[in-house]
């Protein structure tokens, strides 16, 4: 889509690193200072705009829209509960590794389809794709729990060697603040190297980038399961989190607001998307507290209106305003 | 046997009212490049729209052509404020813009008409014996008249002067306009066609599964797949593609649950893309 | 009747047009010659909207045609045959001359005077009017583009390269058509390569060269002294 890569338009390498820095140190005292609810409410921001992260490597960076992101997410999921009902004592990493493998399997799915797909295409096939694995899950009580999903108990965080501990609010926190921004900062190079610029002359121009030489659909497949662990990881870290898997999480809707999040945020610069996740989740906890179930409806209506007026996000807006 | 006779005849009337939902989806995306994620959702507001006339005048027809003008009206609402300022933009943008609107939609049906499920009653009643099942005539008789909706939009098509125009608009934008059509009027003409087929679809499905807020997905997710499987923008590829799909879900049902039969048209949506991504029912292009 | 002044137009970022005036009167037939690549085309998609027209007027009858609806030109007498034809292929030759007859305000007697009248013109059209546009020839095909805006009944068509690639029997039958059109006291802006035709059909000519008028004569001058075609179009 018609969004510029963040890196090239951010004022200075320095800037950006103060910028980051002053970030991820309110982010590390928020819970420090916060009260509970407000407290997981940041770590469910950070969870979710992991999961938006992942989308934009396909929506802003290579130009393929998925509505199937809850495929991942949930896989991600259920691939934790696995290892932390079957597994004793349960194991935060082994959690890690299953809900990884869990959305890796996914992900290689989707992607064997996604060299062949484009477009609308891609869009229709990854939200049947995501609607197959909903049934599944939703069907296959025996394994999954159905309707009910699947409830645990939260593994102790342990980091190796160094001993192990209960979670507490504030060290889930941190973990799942240290997990975000070490797949950020992992993506982000990724995306800056002749890899992600090869992803971007994709979204620019796929028949010319295959006419350069470049073997396109090995790109692709790359960038969906770049995307699909990643969507995976937040599952993981969502499922420790709540302790439970629900099919609920596998579903469209999920999907949706992970797009949404993408749209509002600013899609091509990987932190839109956590901005996006932000912007949605304050405004939902804020509108809801009126409007109940009914807070899409203006929601609906600021992302149609983003959409036609804003195609860059409210990132992309703030950033040209503030360049004005 | 009797089985596999009632599920044929079951997979023909569902496949029935899924051509016509599909039909207005694949006429607008075959004009615009639009992909619509609200049709599922235009169709449940008709269904509601249609039991509420239901119940204020007690008369099935009049619902059913209330619902179809009420949203016709909303679609034309809709194209003129959402959809007509991203002409000219990726067609991306259209389902993310269609994909908000059917959020809207949804919730304002909650909000309107709350979460329960309402019921439509057969408008034609009766049942006739079918080995050991009674059923319903009304079945039969929505079956036929999709058939004839869609006949009837075929004729319009083929014959009509604004048929011609729809399909020479949707053939050459450009050339269209210089021979004087007005593209713009076109399209919102058939934006306010497929949503009022959408609409009708709802109000004749009713009486099977009854009315929920939250009924639109599952037939924007079948219409979307059986587009696909037909040929994006192929009408007579969605109607036949709406059949195909309707009786392997109705053979599925017969050894899985329902609710897995659906699969079985995930499954012909992903042979259709691997082999065929033009679609089963078109000819291959020269 | 039509007066370009000055225009100029984009594609994109590329400047393509720079500065054109070209002035037709009522019933004349003008040439536009030159290269290929000179904007010729770009002219006459200007003309119709198509473009992005970043300077200039362009003007029918005294009317400004800027902010108009592309498909207002159709109702005030402008019909164009693109270099393409654009014919809608999956329509029947009947149904593609029904996209200009079936506009509002034309009786039913007066629709089948028109038609008659097209068909008399070329009676191949008569032949094959249940056949689908993309399955006729070339040929066909040009004079179904070229039918399709004479049931307009324009006061102007702007004609691309209606002899492009045809055979000499059908090159004729053109040339007899314009000088119909001609006697009907339709105006004709001719684009062309063939030069002998244009400077036989037309009165007055313009030349083109890199998105300008270069030259304007009469096209009597230009048969007498072939030194100005030759300069500028190198035959």
């Amino acid at each position: 889509m018609t969004t510029a890569p963040a890196a090239r338009r951010t004022p200075s390498a320095v800037g950006y690193r103060i910028g980051l820095t002053v970030v991820l140190a309110l982010l590390a005292l928020a819970p420090l200072v916060l009260p509970p609810f407000w407290q997981r409410f940041v770590t469910e921001i950070l969870i979710w705009g992991l999961l938006a992260m992942s989308s934009d490597i396909l929506i802003g960076y290579t130009g393929m829209v998925s509505f199937g992101h809850s495929a991942f997410f949930g896989l991600g999921m259920y691939g934790a509960a696995a290892a932390l009902l079957t597994v004793k004592p349960p194991d935060l990493w082994l959690a890690g590794l299953y809900g990884l493998v869990g959305a890796g399997v996914v992900a290689a799915f989707v992607a064997y389809f996604a060299t062949r797909l484009r477009d609308i295409y891609f869009a229709i096939s990854t939200l049947v794709f995501s609607q197959i694995f909903y049934v599944i899950i939703f069907t296959w009580t025996e394994v999954t729990g159905g309707e009910n999903g699947l409830t645990f108990s939260q593994p102790r965080l342990s980091l190796l060697g160094l001993g192990s501990d209960r979670f507490t609010p504030v060290t889930l926190h941190w973990f799942v603040l240290a997990v975000v921004t070490l797949s950020y900062l992992l993506i982000r190079r990724i995306l800056q190297s002749p890899f992600g610029k090869v992803l971007e002359s994709i979204r620019e121009n796929e028949a010319r980038t295959r006419a350069i030489g470049y073997h396109i659909e090995r790109y692709k497949i790359v960038a969906v399961m770049l995307s699909g662990l990643c969507a995976g990881l937040a599952g993981v870290l969502y499922a420790i989190q709540n302790k439970f898997a629900a099919p609920d999480f596998v579903f469209f809707t999920v999907s949706g607001e992970v797009v949404i999040f993408n749209v509002m945020g600013g899609m091509g610069t990987l932190v839109g998307p956590f901005a996006g996740a932000a912007f949605f989740l304050l405004l939902r906890e804020g509108l809801s507290r009126f409007l109940t179930e009914y807070y899409l409806i203006p929601l609906g209506m600021i992302f149609v209106a983003i959409v036609i007026f804003l195609p860059q996000g409210l990132l992309g807006f703030l950033r040209r305003r503030l360049n004005q | 046997m009797a089985q596999i006779i009632i599920q044929t005849i079951n997979g023909l009337v569902n496949g029935m009212v899924l051509a016509m939902v599909a039909s207005g989806l694949t006429l607008i995306f075959g004009i615009m490049d639009i992909v619509n994620f609200a049709h599922g959702d235009l169709l449940m507001l008709g269904a509601f729209v249609g039991a509420t006339v239901l119940t204020v005048t007690g008369n099935f027809w009049l619902a059913l052509l209330a619902a179809a003008i009420v949203i016709a009206a909303l679609g034309v609402l809709l194209q003129v404020t959402t959809l007509r300022p991203l002409i000219g933009r990726d067609p991306l943008t259209t389902i993310l813009a269609t994909f908000g609107v059917s959020l809207v939609l949804q919730k304002y049906a909650l909000w309107q008409w709350g979460p329960s499920v309402r019921q439509i009653s057969e408008p034609v009643p009766g049942h006739f014996t079918l080995f050991y099942l009674e059923y319903p005539w009304y079945r039969v008789a929505t079956a036929l008249l999709a058939g004839l909706i869609i006949g009837a939009l075929w004729l319009f098509l083929k014959y009509g002067k604004y048929g011609i125009w729809i399909r020479a608009t949707t053939q050459d934008r450009v050339m269209a306009q210089a021979m004087g059509i007005p593209v713009p009027l076109v399209h919102t003409a058939v934006f306010a066609i497929g949503s009022a087929m959408a609409a009708a679809s709802g109000v004749l499905f009713g009486p099977f599964g009854g009315v929920t807020q939250t009924m639109g997905f599952d037939f924007t997710l079948r219409a979307f797949i059986v587009v696909v499987v037909g040929g994006m923008g192929n009408l007579g590829g969605s109607i036949l593609a709406s059949i195909f799909v309707s009786l392997l879900e109705a053979y599925a049902a017969l050894v899985v649950s329902p609710a897995q039969a659906v699969i079985a048209s995930f499954v012909v949506l992903v042979l259709t893309m691997l082999f065929r991504p033009t679609g089963l029912f078109v000819p291959t292009p020269k | 009747m039509l007066v370009l002044d000055a225009v100029h137009a984009h594609y994109g970022k590329s400047h393509v047009l720079h500065g054109v005036s070209i002035e037709v009167r009522a019933g004349e037939v003008v040439g536009l010659l030159g290269r290929n690549g000179v904007g010729k085309t770009t002219t006459l998609k200007a003309i119709m909207g198509l473009v992005q027209r970043t300077g200039g007027r362009i003007a029918f009858e005294g009317r400004d045609l800027a902010g108009l609806p592309p498909h207002g030109l159709a109702r005030l007498g402008i019909a164009w045959v693109p270099e393409e034809r654009r014919i809608f292929r999956l329509l029947t030759v009947l149904e593609n001359l029904r996209t200009g007859l079936d506009r509002p305000g034309l009786s039913a007697a007066r629709r089948e005077v028109v038609l008659e009248k097209v068909y008399r013109h070329f009676p191949i059209l008569r032949e094959r009017r249940d056949q689908a546009g993309g399955t006729l020839s070339g040929g066909e095909q040009q004079m179904l583009a070229i039918a399709r805006a004479m049931v307009l009944e324009p006061k102007i068509i702007l004609l691309d390269e209606p002899t492009e690639g045809l055979m000499p029997r059908m090159v004729a039958q053109i040339r007899e058509i314009v000088h119909a059109l001609h006697q009907d006291g339709v105006a004709i802006l001719l684009v062309e390569q063939n030069v002998p035709l244009t400077l036989e059909a037309a009165g007055r000519v313009y030349i083109m060269e890199k998105g300008l008028v270069r030259h304007h004569a009469p096209a009597a001058e230009l048969r007498a002294d072939h030194g100005v075609i030759h300069e500028y179009l190198g035959v």
